[in-house]
């Protein structure tokens, strides 16, 4: 009773286009080459400044010691700046054919259609359609692309732009804030609740290149938003490496729900910062599917700085052959009454390692807080891994804390059981995986979960066609 | 035309390195009920797990024949398909996906063709009802924090929905209450005709008592020492294995 399936066909995720851009940087990293970046983009002079001191402190740090090895990413062999050969529009007629077909078929036009309030597409390097409904424009709802932040509201950006992610906090984050390029900023005004989620979505097609896109949330005082985020690039020989920054800034009594799904092809490098500042009673909820990329090290953080604060993370990965997601959240509790709670899976399989890596820390004047964690690993076989490596630093003892850690193999008894009704030994994995999956597919907007169970039947049954 | 639904011929079983069963016979025509007993570890549970190829047996020897056709090494979904059935002493708990999801893709897999849902829904509803299983349980995980007797009772509607030719019963009713056992029997009731068969795998009587039993078959250290009617159960209830050597 042994599958085997080696490389499964990602169909739609996999369609190449011919590598044809405006202007793509030569590859590596020098302070010529990020001015250089800069100037192609009409970067005000502060944020050229900004882009070289990034520079500076990313020399000055070292490759993280711990996690996944990094060894084989060559700063020389990456171009970080690729623009398409399209400029940023509100119409999809306007977008070149073939990039236009590669969004069709990852259904953003048609999603956009029936289920969201505003869309982003950004392709390599740059954005190449943004556009919102216009109720929220009247609102006074802002959503636009990151370059067109940074020229109309330079005061916002100035005040938010890598404050909450410090580009000291690690060697990649610095390394984003000297090439940044495209992302999306949004803002919702005070009292604004956006009902309708809104999209951007990041689609990498150039081989042995990187993308670096900024996204940057302020959520006002008791304003709500769902941001949904999706990512995805063909597969190529050579590395490519994705190192995005996210920064959501959530007022007191604000809502913002942050859904990721994350499809990158299996040669990429995503090694991703996301960071929520949470205020008074204001609530972040993180979704995040991870099935992509070769590395990911990925830990979404929330820090709870208001008063009676919250948040939860959901969180599912799939790790295939020659996979490693180093994945999980962190959370620092900086005030009385917040509350945080994790529920993470995980899925390995075919020698993939899928690690829960995670931090908590409640601070001394965090009295009266809540610590609910809850990770779960299904191995599919003997030779997949799996490992949960919690830190826990809790400097209170008024605090209300649990943690549980499963980790197990697909049972031969369930399969048996399920095969005894009629089901094909895959067709019992998938509805297992499928079912383990469950708790977090529900929480994934719905053209999603269809699309992460679809992934889990291709992952298992091998579709070929 | 002949009756024949499943023979057995000279079974020799191995779990690891142990022999279980020490050459089995046995003959199952449609219409028939038949019963298997035993005390513990006689190979009660090891004979259905071994019909049903569970990769966790090993056949040594002999073979199996469903319906003129040799099924001793097919796949236990293979082997669902021929219209054989299996009610666990021990079902599988599925997190993640309802029991009414459960059965339509079980149907689908079993019959090979597309099922009708809101029919399909109607009937499932039904055949709750008549087992006392409350309708809101097709929507809850499957078996997941069901009670043993909601787990037995569970593998008897899958019997009813999936409707076999041949429904082996193991232990179905170990660990129920006299009420759950009266349902499984009724159960079973429901499902009877000329066309099919039921082979009840037991180690006590209760289960019987409303049940017509066609054949008792006594199951002792690997082998069948005999093969009778009713009269056996009678015995067995009254003075245990002790006759049967």
């Amino acid at each position: 009773m042994k599958t085997k399936i080696e490389e499964i066909n990602r169909n739609i995720y996999d369609i190449k286009n011919k590598d044809e851009y405006d202007f793509k940087i030569k590859k590596g990293l020098t302070p010529e080459i990020i001015k250089e970046i800069s100037k192609q983009k009409n970067d005000p002079e502060w944020m050229k400044d900004f882009r070289l001191k990034a520079l500076e402190v990313y020399e000055k740090l070292e490759l993280p010691t711990w996690g996944p090895d990094l060894s084989e990413l060559n700063m020389d062999e990456i171009a970080t700046y690729v623009r398409p050969k399209s400029k940023i529009t509100g119409n999809w007629n306007e977008v070149p054919e073939d990039i236009k077909n590669t969004f069709d078929k990852l259904g953003i036009p048609e999603a956009e259609k029936k289920s969201l309030a505003g869309v982003g597409a950004q392709y390599d390097s740059e954005v190449v359609y943004h556009s919102m409904k216009n109720e929220l424009l009247e609102q006074g709802v802002i959503y636009t692309d990151m370059e067109t932040a940074v020229r109309e509201y330079p005061d916002l950006v100035k005040a938010h732009f890598m404050k909450c992610v410090p580009v000291y906090d690690h060697k990649f984050v610095a390394l984003h804030g000297a090439v940044w390029s495209g992302g999306s900023f949004v803002y919702v005004p005070k009292g604004v609740k956006v009902e309708i989620p809104i999209q951007s979505y990041f689609r990498l097609n150039s081989p042995e290149s990187g993308q670096f896109e900024h996204t940057l949330i302020i959520v006002d005082e008791g304003a709500s938003l769902h941001f949904i985020e999706g990512c995805s690039a063909p597969k190529y020989n050579k590395v490519n490496l994705h190192a995005g920054c996210v920064e959501l800034y959530v007022k007191d009594n604000a809502y913002l729900r942050y859904s990721t799904i994350e499809n990158w092809s299996k040669n990429m490098l995503n090694l991703n910062t996301k960071k929520a500042i949470i205020g008074k009673n204001a609530k972040v909820d993180w979704v995040s599917g991870s099935f992509g990329s070769k590395i990911s090290m990925l830990y979404p953080m929330s820090i709870l700085n208001g008063e009676g604060a919250n948040t939860e993370y959901t969180g599912i990965s799939f790790a295939g052959k020659g996979q490693n997601l180093d994945t999980g959240f962190k959370v620092v509790h900086n005030a009385p009454n917040t509350s945080s709670i994790v529920n993470s899976k995980s899925i390995s399989k075919n020698g993939g390692t899928a690690t829960y890596r995670a931090l908590v820390r409640v601070n001394e004047n965090a009295k009266n807080s809540k610590v609910s964690v809850d990770c779960e690993s299904l191995m599919l076989d003997d030779i997949s891994r799996s490992d949960t490596i919690p830190v826990n630093d809790i400097k209170t003892d008024e605090v209300e804390f649990s943690h549980e850690a499963k980790i197990g193999k697909i049972s031969d008894k369930s399969i048996f059981y399920l095969m005894t009704r009629g089901l094909s030994e895959e067709d019992a994995k998938a509805m297992i995986v499928r079912g383990f999956a469950e708790p977090i597919s529900k929480e994934l907007p719905i053209e999603y979960a269809v699309e992460m169970n679809n992934l889990i039947n291709l992952e298992l049954e091998g579709a070929i066609g | 035309m002949k009756n024949e639904l499943l023979e057995i011929n000279n079974l020799y079983v191995n779990v690891g390195e142990k022999e279980i069963l020490k050459g089995i016979d046995l003959k199952i025509n449609k219409g028939e009920v038949h019963v298997i007993m035993g005390p513990n570890g006689s190979g009660k549970s090891t004979t259905a797990n071994a019909i049903f190829n569970n990769p966790e047996y090993t056949k040594m020897d002999g073979s199996i024949v469903f319906e003129n056709e040799d099924i001793t090494n097919l796949s236990p979904d293979e082997i669902a398909r021929k219209g054989i059935f299996m009610s666990f002493q021990l079902p599988e708990e599925i997190p993640g996906i309802s029991v009414i999801n459960f059965l339509k893709t079980a149907k689908n897999k079993v019959t090979g063709e597309p099922v009708k849902i809101f029919k399909f829904k109607e009937e499932v509803k039904q055949k709750m009802n008549e087992l006392q299983i409350k309708p809101e349980y097709s929507e809850r995980d499957l078996n997941v924090g069901f009670s043993g007797g909601e787990k037995k009772k569970n593998e008897i509607l899958q019997m009813l929905v999936l409707n076999p030719k041949l429904a082996i019963l193991d232990e179905t009713d170990s660990g129920l209450d006299v009420d759950a056992i009266n349902v499984v029997s009724k159960g079973i009731e429901m499902f009877k005709n000329k066309d099919n068969a039921v082979l009840i795998i037991t180690h006590n009587a209760k289960i019987l008592k409303n049940l017509k039993v066609d054949y008792v078959h006594v199951l002792v250290n690997g082998k069948i020492v005999k093969t009778g009617g009713e009269e056996i159960i009678k015995d067995i209830e009254e003075n245990g294995y002790k006759n049967y050597k």
